[in-house]
C-alpha cells in the first residue's frame, strides 16, 4: 500500500460525474477498470466527455450512442441514457432520437471505420441536415475491435493487417479528411480537429468537447469533433511511439484546428410538439365536410365492371375515380385500381372500376362489362376481353375498327362534344355522360354531378365546365343511341 | 362514422396518425412512395416528425432511434428497400423495439419491376435479417384494413416490444376504396421502464442487442422464442369464407385473397364445395386452424399467391403434410386471373369426383 509522502497533502482525483464510479455492465473481476487496452485513447476521451456532461448538468438529457468498434461498450461507462446501434448508423439513430425528443442531448461516439467508411453516408447527411447532435469522431487510423485492418484514415505507407506493405494509394486511395469534407457543408455549427497525444493537446481537446456539448445543451445544432487518438495495440507501438506517431505523422496528414464555430450567432433550433388530438386529425381530412355515406348491402344491384384505358394525359384515371366517387355517393361498394407508377408516364394507362351492391372481391377487372378506350392501342389491347353482351365506348377519332361479335361498339365523338362544350380536355367526362345515358352503371345523374364536384374540388372552375360536358354528352347519347 | 374514398397507401398513413404515430422516416420507392408523400404532407401539419432519409438503411435506423426513445414510429418500403432495411430490422428485434414497417411488395428478384408480387413473404415472415428473430406480420386485403392494421400494428408492437410488418402488395397500395375513419385517436405515453428519451426517468436505461457472453445471449434468444410462443398463442388472426363444408380450401392472403373470394363465389354457383382460408396474420401463422380443417375431412388445399410458393411451404408445415397442398400462382408483376383460379378449382373438383 502506498504511504503518504512526507510534506505532501493527499489529493484523490475522482472519476468525472458523467462516468459511473463502477462498471457493473462490464462485469468481470475489475469493476472499476475499463475494457480498453493500456495506452488507448478512448479512456481519455471518455473522461473528457464525462466531465463535461456533469459540469454542464446535462446527464439527464443525454442519450449516448455507442458505435460498433472498440467503443461498442461506451455504455458501460457513461451515466446517462444509452443506446447501442449498428455499424456506421449512429447519425441516423441520433436523428431519430433527436426528432422524437427535441430536448434530448444526443451524442454519437464513433471510430474511423464506423464513421468514415461504412457510415459515411449517414455521417454526411446528418451533418448536412444540421441534426442536433454532437459527433465525437475518434480517429486512430485503424480498425481496433476487428483486429487492426486498414481504416479510411490510415496514412499512406502505414502498415496494417490488410495493407501489410503499407497503404498504397494506387490500390487503396488516400486518407479521408472528415473535418475538411464536412466543412464544405452549410449546416454544421461547429467543426474542430483535436488530439489527445499529450497534456497540452488534451487541454485543447477538452475545450472543443465542451463546446460541442454546450451547443447541444442550447439546442443549436450539429457539432463535430475529430480526435486524433492512439491505438498502441494494433499499431504495435509503445506509449512514446504512439505519442510521436500522433504528433508527427498523423498531425501532418490531419492538421489540428478549428474549422468552424458558429455557436454564438446560431439560434436554438426548436421543433414543435406533436398533436394527438382526434379533432385535429379529423380536420386534416375535412371529415365534417367531405364524408360520403356508408355503402349499403343491396344484393339486387348488378355488379358493374368497367375498364378505362388511354394515353397518359387523356384523363382515364381521373374518369375512373369520378365513376368510383359516383358509386360511393350512391352508397355502393366501389373499388378503383390503376396501372401505376411514374414509369407508366408517356405510355398508356388504364384503370379498373368495380361498382357493387356487396363488398367487392377482386378489384381487378379482367372481363369488363364496359370498356372505355380513348385511343387505338387501348382498344386493340382490351376489346377481346369484353364480356359477351358488353359495351365498348371509343373515341370516334380512332376511326374504323373491329368490334368483336356480341359486343356493342359505340364510336363517341368525345373530343368534339367536349370541345363544343368548352374544352377538348374534358373528353373523358363525355364518356361518363354516355355511360350515364345508357344506364349501364346503375347510377343517377345526381351521383355523377356530385362526383364531378368532388373530383375537381381543388379547381372549382372546372366543375361547371364538366357538368356542362356531362349534360351535352347525355343529350348526344339520347339523340344518337 | 366518416367515410371517404382513399388510396391504400394513404389509408396506412391515416391509420398511423390515429394510432399516435409521431415519427415517420422513409425513402422513395414505387409502389410504396405515396406513404412517404402522404406522411410528408400530413405529419408536419399536426406537429408530427417527418424526415425523408438518405437511404433505406438510414430510414430504418432513424426508426431505431425514435423507437428507442419510446415513440410510435413508422416506415414503409417495397422489396428492394426491405432487403436494405433487414440489418436494421434485426437490430430492432434484437433490442426489442416496437415499430411498424410497411412493405408494399413489388416484383423481384433484383430490380425486377414495379408490378405487384407477394415474393417478400419469406424475407418478412421468416425474419429476413441475421439472427433468431421474428417479426409480427399482418396481411391486409382491403384499403380499410390498410388503415385498421396500421393501428393494430402499433398495439401489437408495443404489447410485445417487437417490430410489426404490414405485408401488402402493389395493388393494395395503389387501389382506392372507401374506408370508415377510426373513431378513436391514441394519445401515446412513453414507457419509461425501458425507453431512452433523454429524461431523468430513463437515464439508467440501456437499449442494446449486444450480449458478449455466449450463455447470456443464448438465454436472451430463448426469451425471444418464449415471446414468439406467446404471440403464436394469442395473436393468430384469420378469416374463413365458406370453408365449413368445403373439400377444396384456397389459402390466400392480401390481394390474391380478394381474387380467391370471387373465385369461391363463382365456383359455388357451379355447385363446387370450395372455401377460402385467409390468414390475416402471417406470423403468427394460423397453424392450428389449418390443421383443424385438415384433420376434419378429406380435402385439398390450394395456396394461391403471387410468388413461387413461399406460403405454400407454411401451409404444408401447418397441416403436417397430411393433405395435398397445390399451388396457383403468378409472378413477375402479374396478378392471377379469376379464371385461372376457377379453372384449377374445377380441375380438382373433377379429379375428386
Amino acid at each position: 500500500m502506498a504511504s503518504a509522502i512526507e510534506g505532501c497533502t493527499e489529493k484523490v482525483i475522482g472519476r468525472p460525474g458523467g462516468l459511473y464510479a463502477e462498471f457493473p455492465r462490464k462485469g468481470g473481476a475489475a469493476p472499476t477498470a475499463t475494457h480498453y487496452c493500456p495506452g488507448c485513447g478512448h479512456g481519455i476521451i471518455h473522461k473528457l466527455i464525462g466531465e463535461a456532461l456533469s459540469d454542464l448538468d446535462i446527464q439527464d438529457r443525454t442519450v449516448m450512442i455507442s458505435p460498433v468498434g472498440c467503443a461498442v461498450f461506451a455504455y458501460y461507462y457513461f451515466d446517462c441514457g444509452n443506446l447501442q446501434v449498428a455499424h456506421g448508423r449512429a447519425p441516423a439513430v441520433g436523428t431519430g432520437v433527436s426528432r422524437a425528443e427535441d430536448n434530448a442531448v444526443v451524442i454519437a461516439y464513433q471510430g474511423d471505420g464506423d464513421l468514415a467508411s461504412i457510415g459515411l453516408n449517414e455521417t454526411m447527411q446528418a451533418a448536412n441536415r444540421g441534426e442536433k447532435m454532437a459527433i465525437f469522431f475518434v480517429n486512430n487510423t485503424v480498425y481496433g475491435m476487428t483486429g487492426g485492418q486498414m481504416a479510411p484514415t490510415t496514412l499512406i505507407g502505414e502498415k496494417t493487417i490488410t495493407c501489410p506493405e503499407g497503404r498504397d494509394p494506387r490500390f487503396a486511395g488516400y486518407p479521408l479528411h472528415m473535418c475538411e469534407i464536412l466543412n464544405n457543408l452549410k449546416a454544421p455549427v461547429f467543426i474542430e480537429r483535436v488530439s489527445i497525444s499529450d497534456i497540452s493537446h488534451i487541454r485543447k481537446a477538452r475545450k472543443a468537447i465542451r463546446k460541442a456539448l454546450e451547443i447541444q445543451r442550447d439546442g443549436k445544432g450539429y457539432a463535430f469533433v475529430e480526435v486524433l487518438s492512439t491505438c498502441p495495440t494494433n499499431l504495435r507501438q509503445d506509449s512514446e511511439q504512439s505519442t510521436r506517431f500522433v504528433n508527427e505523422e498523423m498531425e501532418k496528414e490531419f492538421p489540428l484546428g478549428n474549422f468552424r464555430d458558429l455557436s454564438d450567432e446560431t439560434q436554438p433550433l426548436l421543433r414543435g410538439e406533436s398533436d394527438f388530438n382526434k379533432d385535429t386529425i379529423d380536420r386534416l381530412f375535412n371529415l365534417e365536410t367531405e364524408s360520403s355515406p356508408d355503402a349499403m348491402h343491396d344484393p339486387t344491384f348488378k355488379e358493374v365492371h368497367v375498364k378505362a384505358a388511354g394515353f397518359g394525359g387523356q384523363g382515364v384515371l381521373s374518369m375512373g375515380l369520378t365513376l368510383a366517387h359516383a358509386g360511393c355517393n350512391a352508397q355502393r361498394f366501389v373499388s378503383w385500381y390503376p396501372s401505376y407508377g411514374p414509369e407508366q408516364r408517356g405510355g398508356t394507362s388504364n384503370c379498373s372500376i368495380v361498382v357493387s351492391g356487396e363488398s367487392i372481391g377482386s378489384p381487378v377487372v379482367n372481363v369488363p362489362d364496359v370498356l372505355v378506350a380513348m385511343n387505338r392501342p387501348s382498344l386493340e389491347k382490351f376489346a377481346g376481353d369484353v364480356k359477351q353482351g358488353g359495351i365498348i365506348l371509343y373515341d370516334s377519332t380512332i376511326g374504323e375498327c373491329d368490334i368483336p361479335s356480341g359486343i356493342r361498339g359505340i364510336a363517341v365523338p368525345a373530343v368534339r362534344i367536349a370541345g363544343e362544350a368548352g374544352s377538348e380536355k374534358a373528353a373523358n367526362t363525355v364518356m361518363l355522360g354516355v355511360m350515364l345515358s345508357l344506364g349501364v352503371t346503375g347510377l343517377s345523374e345526381e351521383n355523377f354531378r356530385e362526383a364531378i364536384a368532388e373530383t375537381f374540388s381543388d379547381k372549382p372552375k372546372l366543375i361547371s365546365l364538366n357538368h356542362k360536358v356531362l349534360e351535352a354528352a347525355a343529350a348526344w347519347a339520347k339523340e344518337n343511341l | 362514422m366518416a367515410t371517404q374514398l382513399v388510396k391504400g397507401n394513404t389509408a396506412a398513413v391515416i391509420g398511423a396518425l390515429y394510432a399516435g404515430c409521431d415519427c415517420y422516416f422513409g425513402y422513395p420507392i414505387t409502389p410504396a412512395s405515396e406513404i412517404l408523400q402522404e406522411a410528408s404532407k400530413y405529419f408536419p401539419q399536426v406537429g408530427r416528425k417527418f424526415v425523408q432519409a438518405e437511404s433505406e438503411e438510414a430510414a430504418i435506423n432513424m426508426v431505431y432511434g425514435a423507437a428507442s426513445a419510446g415513440h410510435r414510429v413508422m416506415t414503409a418500403s417495397s422489396g428492394p428497400g426491405l432487403s436494405l432495411k433487414q440489418e436494421g430490422i434485426s437490430y430492432l428485434a434484437g433490442s426489442e423495439l416496437p415499430c411498424v414497417i410497411i412493405d408494399i411488395m413489388r416484383a423481384g428478384p433484383g430490380l425486377g419491376n414495379i408490378g405487384p408480387e407477394q415474393s417478400d413473404y419469406s424475407q418478412v415472415v421468416k425474419g429476413g435479417g441475421h439472427g433468431n428473430y421474428r417479426n409480427i406480420v399482418l396481411a391486409p386485403n382491403s384499403v380499410q384494413e390498410m388503415c385498421d392494421l396500421a393501428i393494430k400494428g402499433f398495439e401489437l408492437a408495443f404489447r410485445y416490444r417487437n417490430p410489426v410488418c404490414i405485408l401488402a402488395d402493389g395493388v393494395l397500395g395503389q387501389m382506392v376504396e372507401s374506408i370508415q375513419f377510426p373513431e378513436k385517436a391514441v394519445e401515446p405515453q412513453i414507457d419509461t421502464t425501458w425507453a431512452v428519451n433523454g429524461t431523468a426517468a430513463t437515464r439508467k436505461n440501456l437499449v442494446t442487442s449486444i450480449f458478449l457472453d455466449f450463455d447470456l445471449l443464448e438465454e436472451f434468444n430463448y426469451k425471444l422464442q418464449e415471446k414468439y410462443a406467446v404471440i403464436r398463442e394469442n395473436e393468430v388472426d384469420c378469416e374463413e369464407y365458406m370453408t365449413s363444408d368445403a373439400s377444396i380450401i384456397l389459402v390466400s392472403y392480401g390481394i390474391s385473397s380478394r381474387i380467391c373470394r370471387s373465385a369461391v363465389d363463382q365456383a359455388r354457383k357451379e355447385g363446387i364445395r370450395v372455401g377460402l382460408f385467409r390468414p390475416r396474420t402471417l406470423f403468427p401463422f394460423p397453424e392450428k386452424e389449418l390443421r383443424a380443417i385438415a384433420d376434419s375431412r378429406e380435402c385439398t388445399f390450394v395456396s394461391v399467391e403471387m410468388s413461387n410458393g413461399q406460403m405454400q411451404e407454411d401451409v404444408r408445415l401447418a397441416i403436417g403434410c397430411t393433405r395435398p397442398v397445390e399451388l396457383v400462382n403468378r409472378m413477375g408483376g402479374n396478378l392471377m386471373t379469376l379464371n385461372q383460379v376457377v379453372e384449377r378449382i374445377r380441375e380438382i373438383s373433377s379429379r375428386e369426383a
